[in-house]
């Protein structure tokens, strides 16, 4: 059966084991978790989680109904339809030999990305985006020699004037 | 007032209405065991081995509609108690387990009898807490037991500190619950509940399918009242029954892989099922794609997640059953009753036919006991009244089958999880509750020498319960899958070697009674039930019958296997 990408975001309390209620929830019930990010909000004890999972339709419904169940789970807003901003940031040192160089800055360029450390043969590029600029970028940087990258979940907020 | 933490424990145990608890003491225990021993007004039962602990304290909780309180030590104290939790998660206990930790600030350095329990434990607890702060022990204690009880009631574990139990501080009773999100959601939707009564006046061929959820939102009153108005045929799972008189006429027997011949074909050709605190579990559907394949199904229940978790539901009710049954019924009450009785005779005279061409049955001749007809014969000598528990496998289905309760928390099985080993101490904490119950653990040879040691918990509390064996001296439902399904190569199933079951109650201070004949089946029954004390009353049964109907895992639940 066709699966879907879905785009989660969850208020949990901010207390220590809820992290891991929620991976246990998805191991021992065979969800999958794509991305995964963790972090404090503005408001005392509250932490939110972004996650993407991947599954067939039916399943999205008893992942968002579980997850509820769990007694640390504040709210579940399942963004996938609705509008929102999305980010991902990620780090990628990217081989830069002086010939390749011209050419990596000037896809940093168009991608509005930073440099944000230089080696005598090397640059590590800092993106922010959704996930298609940085399947994007990738896909061009592949050819000069990706050295290493590193990646966050994706980060989700609905947009205020998205409710309609 | 200044208490020390296990001063607390016990004051708020007692807060909650409960009288006994079921424990085990422990180098990380002692306190609250120390001031157990000072207090008065809450009876502690000291168990054999934890896991016992916790199944009695399930069996309280199930016999008298309450919340069940286990207490035990850190370390192999609290993984004791693990089988006990996920048996009370499986089939929805209100069981509340206390474990003794090590002290806060030994915790994560592997310190003696140290076991993260509040991990072990987190998939099969409802919920669970370790108590690492003085002002949060009344609080948390409080949401466990609401925790437990309310909604989908479930195991709630508290592990507690030693320090957290020998401080001092000053107590206020805690007055509310802070709980953010957890807010379960009783009252039915109004709309969903014409739905329902729609559906009842078009259905020519509706059946009930009542399950746990009936009996833990004591609903049983409002599904008979619901069945009587529109002449509904009543069918549960293990776990429903009693939820409906099993003397009554409309009554199917129960449903699925041992199920009666009439209720699995009233699965197959209903045109209605109303499910109402039911999980639609795998041994009750067997084929999901041929389970009720004309029906529409309303399923009624408090757990969302129940719904279109196995099966697809076309009128989903989310709240309380008790709530929704009497929702249904008002709207159908006032009305004419032949309204809801579309075509009811011929589906009635049609379930008859089924019930009487194939109806549970076993030849009982003058040599060797059937164990049917020992169950039948409690059934009559104990006029349907007892509590029965029970073991795990074909002792546990011939008391499904053969005993027909008439009232709602009269069985207790380990139904969800079938945990050999769990009827002797179920019993127990349902005589501690029900003092005046006539409780009987139907048992194989098998499952009772799983948790044998609380018999000497019984004698030593004075908590008489009657122990049936029906001795077939195989673990008999594997037999009889390896009879059906694996060419007869009894591996590993034969329990031949096994203790002289008489000596045991009497090395226990219990009686033994050994009956081999039919004809002494009744007179031994009665021998046992009379005694006043534990008694073990064992029966040597035809050792190769096997349990019919079967429905062969993953079959249509209406191609039984007959015999
Ligand atoms: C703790 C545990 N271990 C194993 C099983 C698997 N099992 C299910 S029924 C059964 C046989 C039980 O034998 P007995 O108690 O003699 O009952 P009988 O079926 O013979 O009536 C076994 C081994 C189980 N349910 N629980
Ligand atoms: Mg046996």
């Amino acid at each position: 059966m066709k699966t879907n990408s879905y785009l989660l975001s969850i208020l949990v309390d901010d207390e220590p084991g809820v992290l891991s209620r929620i991976a246990g929830l998805f191991s021992g019930r065979g969800f999958n978790i794509d991305s995964l990010s963790v972090a404090s909000t503005a408001e005392p004890d509250v932490s939110r989680i972004t996650m993407v999972t991947k599954c067939e339709p039916h399943i999205i419904e008893q992942i968002k109904k579980q997850l509820h169940k769990l007694i640390n789970v504040i709210t579940v807003n399942d963004l996938t339809d609705k509008k929102y901003v999305q980010r991902q940031l990620a780090l990628i040192k990217v081989n830069a030999k002086s010939e390749k160089k011209a050419d990596i800055l000037r896809i940093v360029d168009i991608f509005r990305c930073k440099i944000v450390d230089v080696g005598l043969s090397h640059y590590t590029i800092e993106v922010s985006g959704d996930s298609e600029k940085h399947d994007a970028i990738v896909s061009l940087l592949k050819p000069m020699g990706i050295i290493e990258t590193a990646s966050t979940g994706s980060i989700a907020l609905a947009r205020e004037n998205g409710k309609h | 007032m200044k208490l020390t933490g296990a001063q607390i424990l016990i004051k708020m145990i007692k807060a909650e209405g409960i009288d006994t608890i079921f424990g085990y003491p422990g180098g990380a225990v002692i306190d609250i065991y120390d001031a157990l021993a000072k207090d008065n007004g809450l009876r502690h039962i000291l168990v054999r081995h934890e896991q016992g602990a916790v199944h009695a304290a399930d069996g309280y909780a199930r016999a008298n509609n309450s919340v069940g309180v286990a207490l035990v030590t850190s370390g192999p104290g609290a993984t004791n108690t693990v089988t006990g939790i996920a048996s009370a998660h499986s089939d929805s206990i209100p069981v509340v387990v206390f474990t003794g930790q090590v002290p806060t600030a030994l915790i994560g350095n592997d310190a003696f009898q140290e076991v993260d329990i509040v991990g072990i434990t987190r998939p099969c607890t409802k919920h669970n807490y370790l108590v690492k702060n003085m002002d949060k022990l009344a609080s948390t204690i409080k949401e466990a037991f609401h925790l437990a009880r309310s909604g989908r009631p479930g195991p709630v574990l508290v592990d507690l500190p030693k320090d957290i139990q020998n401080t001092q501080v000053d107590f206020k009773e805690p007055k509310t619950i802070s709980l953010k999100s957890y807010k379960p959601n009783y009252k039915p939707n109004k709309k969903q509940l014409h739905k329902v009564v729609d559906l009842i006046r078009q259905a020519k061929r509706p059946v009930i399918f009542a399950g746990g959820g009936v009996i833990l939102s004591r609903a049983s009153a409002d599904i008979t009242r619901l069945a009587k108005i529109a002449d509904i045929p009543v069918t549960a799972s293990l776990m429903g029954l009693g939820a409906f008189p099993g003397s009554d006429p409309l009554w199917l027997g129960m449903l699925g892989m041992h199920g009666t011949y009439r209720a699995n074909m009233s699965i197959g050709h209903c045109d209605l099922m109303i499910a109402a605190g039911v999980r639609f579990d795998d041994r009750v559907t067997g084929n999901i794609e041929k389970f009720a394949p004309e029906a529409k199904i309303v399923q009624i229940d408090i757990d969302p997640t129940s719904i279109h978790k196995n099966i697809e539901v076309q009128c989903p009710v989310v709240g309380d059953c008790k709530a929704a049954l009497k929702g249904i019924i008002q709207l159908m009450e006032g009305k004419n009753p032949e309204n809801f009785k579309n075509g009811r005779r011929e589906w009635l005279e049609q379930i008859e036919e089924w019930k009487s061409t194939t109806p549970l049955k076993y030849e009982q001749d003058n040599v060797v006991i059937k164990p049917q007809f020992v169950i039948e014969k409690l059934y009559e000598l104990t006029k349907g009244d007892a509590i029965i528990t029970t073991e795990v496998g074909q002792n546990q289905m011939w008391a499904a089958q053969y005993y027909h309760f008439n009232k709602p928390n009269h069985f207790i099985t380990s139904g969800g999880l079938g945990v050999m080993g769990f009827g002797l101490p179920a019993a127990i904490g349902a005589k501690a509750a029900c003092p005046d119950k006539l409780v009987v653990d139907v048992a194989g040879d098998g499952s009772i020498q799983m948790n044998i040691q609380e018999l000497m918990t019984a004698i030593e509390s004075k908590i008489d319960v009657k122990i049936v064996i029906l001795n077939n001296k195989y673990l008999g439902m594997v037999r009889q899958w390896q009879e059906l399904f694996y060419e007869k190569v009894y591996s590993s199933t034969n329990m031949e070697n096994a203790p002289d079951f008489v000596k045991l109650a009497e090395a226990y201070g219990a009686k033994g009674l050994r009956c081999t004949r039919p004809d002494e089946v009744e007179s031994t029954l009665s021998e046992g039930l009379n005694y006043e004390g534990t008694v073990i009353m064992e029966f040597a049964v035809d050792r190769e019958e096997s349990v019919y109907p079967m429905v062969p895992a993953g079959g249509a639940i209406t191609e039984m296997l007959l015999v």
